[in-house]
């Protein structure tokens, strides 16, 4: 049986990440990364994006980094479909903690002013 | 009397009734990845707790100014040096994908080349996080201790560096781990356990584990560089 599995596991995987694919995953891990830089040491100081908007767009690039890292690297997006499900869908926890922590943050803020 | 057979055999060729994972993963790979899942709570918890209580700040130290050094660079060089820590373990994380990927294709001194890259990578980050940490405890940064001023001059608390110090070395400690079990991977490759075994699952096992504290530092560099 265990053999058995493994037989069709590695079956599927081959072939989903060649080496070619996974330099392709570095070069945009890179260059979303030098994106940030510029961002950071060209684009803000020269007042081109306010600060909000460039901590949107930082979270922004960084999601996207995670997928590549999750998808490709980590290999997520070809497993099956249950598994995907089963690790994605639990993270809603985590945005509705975000957004009612930061909230209440900045409701702190207010009562200290 | 055919037609219930066949009717029953059509369920149970649904990957749920048994007989076969429904998942298609061998069982380890499967728990590291709810493991993993346990580790990213674990991680929010540490990062949402930063957000709350920068949220409830009216201001906060400037990185651009705070991490402004690098070795032989005093000051005036924002991001270059968590650039270069960046640059290493995304790299540290190719290397990893490249020991899976001749993993697959059995190739023993090909995975174990990798992995000296990978565990390399690994010290090399571990050593820049030492660095920066020492240089930053010089400047007398510390849990508790605040030199930092805010962006707009007042005095800063020490949510600061308590934070800094506290998530980025959670973060490093799992780096640390990570370096460790990709050492007994390694020294399982060359003893051949694997090639006996017939598959270099173990290898994809620490390779989800080595990507994960690469995406988390994905996350610290964001929420403690750059925002």
């Amino acid at each position: 049986m265990s053999a058995d599995q493994h037989n069709i596991a590695h079956h599927e995987e081959h072939g989903s990440m060649t080496k070619k694919k996974i330099w392709g995953v570095f070069w945009v891990l890179l260059g979303i990364t030098a994106i940030e830089f510029f961002i950071a040491l060209v684009l803000i100081p020269r007042g081109v994006l306010s600060h909000p908007v460039g901590n949107i767009v930082y979270i922004g690039l960084t999601l996207l980094k995670a997928f590549y890292i999750v998808a490709y690297f980590m290999h997520l997006k070809f497993e099956k479909l249950g598994l995907i499900y089963s690790i994605i869908v639990p993270l809603i926890f985590i945005i509705f903690f975000i957004v009612w922590m930061l909230y209440e943050g900045n409701f702190w803020m207010h009562i200290r002013l | 009397m055919t037609t219930n057979t066949s009717e029953i055999d059509e369920i149970k060729s649904t990957p749920w009734n048994g007989g076969r994972s429904p998942f298609n993963v061998e069982y380890g790979k499967m728990m590291m990845w709810f493991f993993l899942l346990s580790d990213a709570f674990t991680f929010s918890g540490l990062l949402i707790a930063y957000g709350a209580l920068r949220f409830s700040s009216v201001s906060w130290p400037n990185p651009d100014e705070v991490f402004q050094s690098a070795p032989g660079i005093h000051g005036g060089a924002p991001l270059v040096f968590v650039g270069i820590m960046t640059f290493i373990l995304i790299m540290s994380s190719v290397t990893m994908v490249l020991a899976v990927e001749a993993g697959h294709r059995k190739a023993k001194s090909e995975v174990s080349k990798w992995m000296i890259w990978t565990i390399i990578g690994g010290f090399a980050f571990l050593g820049c996080q030492a660095w920066e940490w020492t240089h930053l405890h010089h400047e007398g940064a510390w849990w508790g201790a605040n030199p930092f001023l805010n962006k707009d001059g007042s005095v800063a608390s020490t949510n600061f560096t308590n934070l800094f110090f506290t998530i980025t070395g959670f973060h490093g400690f799992h780096v640390f781990s990570g370096v460790v079990l990709n050492i007994i991977i390694w020294i399982n490759v060359l003893a051949g356990t694997y090639e006996r075994r017939g598959h270099y699952d173990m290898i994809e096992k620490v390779g989800l584990y080595w990507h994960f504290v690469d995406l988390v530092w994905v996350f610290v560099f964001t929420f403690f560089y750059l925002v």
